[in-house]
Formats: C-alpha cells, structure tokens, sequence
C-alpha cells in the first residue's frame, strides 16, 4: 500500500535543522537521517522540542535554519500541505478531529486529497485506512462524539488514509489504559510490517521499545544518544536526563 | 383578510432577505469572516445587471449569466489578495477589511453612476401577480424569489454535505491547519467558499433590485443589516435557519406596515433584539456544519 523509496536510501534527511521563536531556541542543530522502512522512537523530557521537531519536518512549522529533504527532494520551503501529498502523515498530540464531519468523511477527506484519489478509489482508501485503525464500526459517527482512544484512533486513521510513505506519530498513546496502548501498539506494528517509515514520539516507553528498532533522545533542542533501544535507554546521557543529573 | 394577505406576502418577503443571508452565513461559517461589506457586494451586483441591461441590451435573466459568475471570481480574489491576508493577522482584521470595502462601494458608485437610481427594468413581470382568494394576490417575483432562495439553500446543503469540495470547506471550518495535514491548500478552500458567497450575494442583489425596480448607492446599508438579522434570528450554522429567520424578519415587517407604513423597519429590530435577548442561538436548533 505504500510508495517506497530505494532500499537503504534515507527517506527522511534532517540537516542541521534549528528552530527559534524570538530569543527561545527550540531547536539548536538537530541532525536525523531515516532509511525507509524504518521505525524510529523519540523520547525526551518535555519541552526538548520534539514536537517541533515533528512539525519542522511535516511543515507545520518552518525551520528557521538547516534543510529537511524527503524522498530525496528539498521540502524546507514546501507547505505542509504539499509535504503531506507528496507521503507525509503526522497525528496530533491532542487530537483534532473536524469534528463535525463523521469518522469516514475524515478519513476520505486524507484520501481524496492526500493521497489523490477519486471516486470508489477515494472511498475504498479512506475504508481501508478506517480497518486498520479498527474505526469501521463507528464510520458513521461524527467525529465530535468520540471518546479519548476513538480521536487518536481517527488522527491515526485520517493519516494513514493520506497514503503515507513517513508517518509521524506524536504521543498517540499518552492517556490511554492498558488494554487500549496494547490493541494501538498491535496496530502500528502491522503498520511498520507493512513498510511505512515511522517516527513516534511517546513518553509511554514501554510502547516505543514494543514497536521501534531505533531509538533517539532529545534535549534541550540536541540530540543526545541515537541507536539500539536498548542501549540508548541505559546511556549516560538518557539517564542524566531522566534521572535530572544535568547535561 | 388583510392580515392574511400580510402574513402571505411578509414569508415571500423572507425569501428575499433568506438569499441575502445565505452568502453572509456562508462566509462566516467556514471562514468565520464576518463580511461587512456584504450588503455592498450585493449592490454591486445589481449595477451590474443594471449596465448589462442597458449597454448590452439584454434581459435581466440573461445578465445574472454574466453577473454571477463574475462576481464569484471577484471574491475569489478578494479572499486571496486580501482577506487571507488580513485573516493571518488576527480576528479583528478581517472586519476592518470588509468594512473599509463597505466605505469606499457606495462611493465609488456615487462617482461612476451618481446617487440616481440605476433601473433594472423587468418588463411586466414586477406587476404581475395571481390572485388566490378574494383580496389576495401574490406578486410573481416574490414567488419566484422564494423559489429561488430555497432551492439555493436546498442546492448549498447538498453541496457542502456531499461532494468534495463541499467536505473541505467543512473541515477547513472546523480546523484550516489540521486541513493541510490532509495535503488541502486551505488558502484555496476558503477562496472558493468567499467566491460562492459573493456569486450568491450578486444573485441576491440583483433579485433585490427586481423588487425595486432600480438600485441606489446606499442599498447595501439595509440589506446587510436585513441579513445579518435573518442569519441571528434564524441561528447562526444553520442554512435552513437563515430561511426561517428571513421569514419572521419579513413576516414581522409587512405586518408591522398593515399599521403603519412608518412601522416596517423599527418592527423588524424589534423582533430581532428579541430573538437576540430571548433566545441567542436562534429559532433553529443548529445540527448541520457551516
């Protein structure tokens, strides 16, 4: 279901990216490549900056310095919207459903325009998308009705319907029971098995380390540890920052 | 008999003031531009029916071909060149905007046309009328203006509800940036939504200057105040409710006349400041988007 970049190519290259608003330096010189098919984790204190992270890479927001290249085109100055046509989904920490629209004419609204379907072809996408975040059963509902799983289930939804190459998940599983974090983990592993590039922030790191192969830590708008989960975890510097030793 | 007759020609009036609400309720429920000047585009577009009619030399049916659509393209531009802009800037802007537009309409037509009233001549059709029962005849314009007005609004649900663009401009009116996110220009789907709003207005406008037989500058002052009270009165969200507010507005207005013809328009803000102080949200419960 997925356009694929080249085998071992980066689909995603961030390149000494910075970020400021005013005086406050959110992002300070991140670099990031993703080969595709891989699935990334981002853990962090709060305020490290990954969530603007995730919105410089979608185009959210803008980088104020660095260049970010997707499937090997330089997308720094492309519009979110553009980016998201050309393969990339993201979800909302705090989901944001259209509300008033139902869960299907979300979803399709990724798939028509998204990933540029029409039609049955529109339809089919946006259903398929819908089965696989397990959302059939309530299409019909309006999105403003749904409890705290069904809205991330439907950003998931909505993403996945846009056809992505990279999806860009930002604490999708935060808030939820354990049960509900279990079914979600399921989900996105079928994702990843499927090929999709994915990058997901979560401070739920039991779900991070069930799905991702790769893990990064950020801090104070830096990189600090990249590699193996497991010894990423049990570095010095993810410690140091967990643990509040002082960078 | 005399009351009934009013009753009867204050609904047909509502059609009128419902087609005037209707592009004001679309720009401000999928934009949330409160369009000041919307009383001005829809003069606007009778002046240009005016000319058509009297350059070109054709009917005014003919000239809504032209004027319409024109129209529409004009907001298109007007939402993107300037309107987009000012929304980028905060709440507040917008209004200015629309209200400068408001300004310097009425003006500009004072210098291109002078305060005279331009005529929209419409043959006999102003006069004609059946009659339904002793004592009540109904005009064929105010019939065919209501016809009009609900098939609009019949027409503007079934497009909003059902096809594309329709669904993008009621998730743009829920969340523009999340739009994007869909890989939607919401810059363009608030384009459209303005145009289809001005093409409306136009529509209105040129109806409105039917019933007059003619248009003068200043027009648009009452008409936007008339619309902005049907879409209050009606409820602001809901396309159907800008029918019914038009129809207590103008129910209200040609009742107040049988008592007084001084009466009609202090009536009318009577029932509207009512409607505002007893009930807010309006007469109709808002279910659907916009």
């Amino acid at each position: 279901m997925s356009r694929t970049a080249g085998a071992g190519e980066a689909l995603l290259e961030v390149d000494s990216v910075a970020k400021s608003y005013g005086a406050l330096d959110v992002l300070t010189a991140v670099h990031l490549s993703v080969p595709a098919g891989q699935a990334l984790g981002i853990v962090g204190p709060n305020g490290a900056g990954k969530s603007t992270l995730l919105s410089v890479i979608n185009g959210t927001e803008r980088a104020s310095a660095g260049t970010v290249r997707f499937a090997g085109r330089d997308v720094t100055a492309v519009g979110a919207d553009a980016r998201a046509r050309a393969g990339m989904g993201r979800t909302f920490q705090i989901p944001r459903p259209f509300t008033h629209l139902t869960v299907f004419e979300n979803a399709l609204a990724g798939a028509t325009a998204g990933a540029g379907l029409h039609g049955r072809a529109a339809d089919d996408r946006a259903l398929e998308a819908l089965v696989l975040a397990d959302m059939l059963d309530v299409a019909n509902t309006p999105a403003g009705e749904l409890p705290l799983l069904g809205r991330k289930r439907l950003e998931l939804a909505r993403a996945l319907a846009t056809d992505p190459q990279l999806l860009l998940l930002d604490e999708i599983a935060g808030g939820l029971t354990e049960a509900e974090c279990d079914s979600l983990i399921a989900t996105i592993r079928e994702l990843h098995a499927q090929g999709i590039t994915i990058i997901w922030i979560e401070h739920v790191v039991r779900a991070l380390l069930a799905v991702v192969e790769r893990l990064v830590c950020l801090a104070s708008g830096v990189i600090v540890a990249d590699g193996e989960p497991d010894a990423v975890m049990r570095s010095d510097e993810v410690q140091a920052v967990y643990l509040g030793g002082g960078l | 008999m005399v009351i009934l007759n009013a009753l009867v020609q204050g609904v047909l009036l509502g059609g009128l003031f419902a087609m005037a609400a209707l592009g004001l309720s679309i720009a401000f429920g999928i934009l949330r531009v409160v369009n000041l000047a919307h009383g001005e585009i829809m003069t606007v577009g009778a002046y240009l029916a005016a000319v058509a009619l009297s350059t070109l030399g054709v009917n005014v049916w003919l000239s809504l071909i032209v004027v319409v659509p024109l129209l529409g393209v004009v907001g298109y531009w007007v939402q993107r060149l300037l309107l987009q802009r000012a929304l980028s800037l905060g709440e507040l802007a917008p209004l200015l905007v629309t209200f400068g537009i408001a300004i310097i309409i009425p003006n500009a037509l004072i210098e291109l046309f002078t305060t005279n009233k331009q005529a929209i001549p419409t043959g006999d059709l102003a006069v004609r009328s059946v009659q339904l029962a002793e004592g009540l005849r109904i005009g064929v314009l105010p019939l065919l203006t209501m016809l009009v007005a609900v098939l609009l609004i019949a027409g503007t649900q079934l497009f909003l509800a059902r096809t594309r663009s329709g669904r993008y401009m009621r998730a743009a009116a829920d969340d523009s940036e999340t739009l994007r996110l869909m890989g939607v220009d919401h810059r363009r789907v608030y384009a459209y939504a303005m145009g289809l709003a001005f093409a409306i207005a136009a529509l209105g406008g040129v109806f409105f200057g039917m019933r007059q037989g003619g248009v003068t500058p200043f027009d648009g002052q009452l008409l936007v105040l008339f619309a902005f009270e049907a879409v209050i009165i009606g409820g602001l969200g809901s396309l159907w409710g800008t029918l019914a507010g038009g129809i207590v507005l103008g129910v209200a207005q040609t009742l107040a006349g049988v008592v007084s013809p001084e009466l009609p328009l202090l009536v009318g803000n009577l029932v509207f400041l009512a409607v505002l102080v007893l009930r807010p949200t309006g007469i109709v419960r808002s279910k659907v988007v916009v």
